[in-house]
């Protein structure tokens, strides 16, 4: 009696743990040191659920060498590549075609086939206002897109709408009311990784400039920042979707020691920093910009234009397409150099650039001793 | 054999223990009393009679509402859909005021003044659970070692829910009622806080925690391996030789070159329990109103550990680059 209690006991314990495990990700994982050892610094990353890089469309035929007579002398209203060969003006509009418009519609998507100058189809002023915006990220951003740089085809992948992108939620019919309101938190969503933290971070953050920095630059309080721990979780859910966009966990860029500090910080924190500023010029600057022309359809709720976060570009990917470089394909995309952050600078707090000084006991920092 | 053992998993079966006459003016204790085989497996087969009390009574009301003020506030935040209620319940909270209303009082419902609500009675059961844990160990001739236990355990929860709003000026502060919702706001307030392990008292607080679970392991192994040999007669045997007693004790002594006294580990183990939670709510208490930056207070003072810079500079502080 009593050994078919321990066997029913053991097994029932046993079912318990296995139900326990479901919460954990089984299958072969692949761990990389990415900081200082003893850290934490450290990437783990299921192998089979790395988001797989989209296809790269072949070229629709190769590009043409430069010369000859400009877009602009060859055709009528081209406002924005008007210095650009006609023949490289052709190659571009062929890719375009391939990348944005919908294959049963192709140039129509966007041209009156009678007046291919006409700007009658609210489509082409959106097209223009994007070939405005992908010249400014290749040039201006080139802080966070590098030298791969962005075509249309990074956020479009073939469909005349991204598969990612936001408008301001609806938000609750009454929020004076408990019923149906969850303060914009406390729900499964995929936006902050099905955790409970505030699932809308991108009117606060990605439409306006709300401060993303929520501990404190001095180890005591002070009047000068007073911010909330309901600030942090909003900040919280931000990071949340930058982790789950870009596939990553947090010491992809920060040290968990302190999550303020940019001295332990890795180098694709400041990536992430210009990321975030572009996405903001990106959705203010460009989309919102397009309000009037848009119809309804390509709106939110609120009538916002539909916007762009992480998502949009990265796919669960920490480089956009596997980091495919497709501008060489393109480079009538890369606008006139105008680089934002690139130049070094000083006023560093000392705090964070070196701690050790505020000891007074400016004691070396270890040096590494193995890989 | 094993009958003879007070440490005996055999149940006895008789009339039921009613327990000493109440004093006059008393609730009745009610005859509400059952042995259960299961029960007995865990601890006495008899279940009951319960004493209640006012007190009894005025904390289970109190935590009935709690719990109902909870519940309803998440029912109602899924529409009152019971799918949905099931389905979101780890997810779903009863979140403490916003930021801009302050340590304002009376707070709308909706916007926290439900949470105020279930707080208030959550902590008022407690306390008055605690006031009946007091009498009902008077009533026994008992000392007070279970009711300031409780207490301890008490004001941790009243600090963070109440004493340390109190301090910052915010009800924004406090911990929001839900599964997964107060554990978001434990790693978001030491991420707010600039990494709380840097906290002294948190780590006090974890070795109080870790400690106290360790003391159980030893104290519990120790009774059950000496139980073949009498040790629940532990006081009797402490002058005599080969007993259980001085068996346990020379295993600890042999083991670890120290052993604790069959009455010095319940103290041992007591004040392990009770500094958990009172050292947890002194690091608490001194987080934001006196600390704001635990990381950066532990390299003023010199322990956290030193790390060599990756070189990255904040992009903020660089001329020329967007805020």
């Amino acid at each position: 009696m009593s050994r078919r209690l321990t066997t029913i006991a053991g097994g029932a314990a046993a079912i318990a743990g296995l139900i326990l495990l479901a919460g954990c990700e089984i299958g072969p994982k692949d761990s990389t040191q990415t900081g200082y050892r003893g850290a934490g610094l450290a990437q783990i990353v299921d192998r089979s659920s790395i988001a797989k890089a989209a296809a790269i469309p072949p070229e629709p035929y190769p590009l043409p060498p430069d010369g000859g007579p400009t877009a602009g002398q060859t055709y009528q209203n081209v406002r924005v590549l008007q210095n650009v060969s006609t023949e490289r003006f052709n190659h571009l509009m062929a890719e375009m075609n391939q990348w944005v418009a919908p294959p049963e519609q192709g140039c129509n998507y966007c041209h009156n086939p009678e007046n291919m100058a006409s700007d009658e189809k609210y489509t082409k002023v959106v097209a223009r206002r994007m070939l405005q915006m992908t010249r400014t990220i290749n040039s201006r951003w080139a802080s966070h897109v590098k030298d791969t740089g962005v075509t249309c085809y990074t956020c479009h992948r073939g469909k005349p709408v991204p598969d990612y992108k936001w408008a301001l939620a609806a938000g609750t019919q009454n929020p004076r009311s408990i019923v149906g309101n969850k303060h914009g938190q406390n729900t499964p969503d995929a936006n902050v990784g099905y955790s409970s933290l505030p699932s809308d971070p991108f009117a606060a953050y990605f439409a306006g400039n709300g401060e993303i920095r929520v501990a404190s630059s001095q180890a005591l309080p002070s009047s000068k920042h007073i911010v909330s721990i309901k600030d942090a979780e909003k900040s919280y859910g931000l990071m949340m979707h930058v982790s789950s966009a870009l596939g990553v966990n947090c010491t992809y860029c920060h040290n968990t020691q302190s999550f303020r500090a940019w001295n332990l910080s890795r180098a694709q924190r400041g990536t992430a920093y210009y990321g975030i500023r572009m996405v903001r010029n990106v959705n203010e600057d460009y989309l919102e910009s397009l309000r009037s022309v848009f119809p309804a359809i390509r709106k939110g709720p609120h009538g916002d234009v539909l916007k762009v976060n992480c998502m949009t570009c990265h796919q669960g990917l920490s480089k956009p397409l596997g980091g495919v470089s497709m501008i060489a394909q393109a480079p009538s995309l890369v606008g006139p150099a105008d680089t934002v952050g690139t130049r070094a600078g000083e006023a560093i707090p000392p705090a964070f650039n070196q701690p050790a000084a505020m000891t007074g006991r400016n004691e070396p920092a270890p040096t590494a001793t193995r890989q | 054999m094993r009958y003879q053992n007070m440490f005996t998993q055999v149940q006895l079966r008789g009339p039921l223990e009613t327990g000493p006459r109440l004093p006059a003016g008393s609730f009745a204790r009610g005859d509400l009393a059952t042995y259960n085989y299961w029960a007995g497996k865990l601890g006495a087969a008899q279940i009951g009679p319960i004493y209640l009390g006012k007190l009894g009574i005025a904390s289970l009301v109190c935590a009935f509402l709690a719990f109902e003020i909870i519940g309803l506030n998440m029912w109602a935040s899924v529409n009152w859909d019971p799918i949905q209620f099931a389905r979101q319940l780890p997810w779903l909270a009863l979140e403490p005021p916003g930021p801009e209303w302050g340590f304002t009082l009376a707070v709308p419902l909706a916007e926290g003044g439900w949470w105020q609500m279930a707080g208030f009675f959550m902590s008022a059961a407690l306390i008055l659970w605690l006031v009946r844990t007091f009498r009902r160990a008077a009533a026994l001739g008992l000392g007070n070692h279970v009711p300031w236990a409780f207490a301890a355990g008490i004001s941790l929860i009243l600090t963070l829910g109440f004493i340390r709003p109190m301090l910052m000026g915010s009800w924004a502060e406090a911990v929001p009622f839900g599964i997964f919702p107060h554990l978001d706001w434990t790693a978001a307030f030491s991420i707010r806080y600039g990494n709380l392990f840097y906290n002294p008292f948190h780590c006090l607080s974890i070795v109080f925690l870790y400690g106290s679970t360790m003391l159980f392991a030893m104290h519990g192994a120790t009774v059950l391996a000496t139980a073949r040999y009498g040790s629940e007669r532990e006081i009797e045997q402490i002058t005599d030789r080969g007993t259980a007693f001085e068996r346990g004790a020379l295993f600890w002594r042999w083991t670890m070159g120290f052993n604790a006294t069959a009455e010095s580990i319940h103290r041992w183990a007591w004040w392990f329990a009770v500094l958990c939670p009172l050292t947890g709510a002194i690091g608490i208490l001194l987080t934001g109103t006196v600390v704001d930056n635990w990381y950066l207070w532990a390299v003023q003072h010199g322990y956290a550990p030193d790390y060599p810079s990756t070189g990255v500079l904040d992009p903020a502080t660089l001329s020329g680059a967007p805020r």
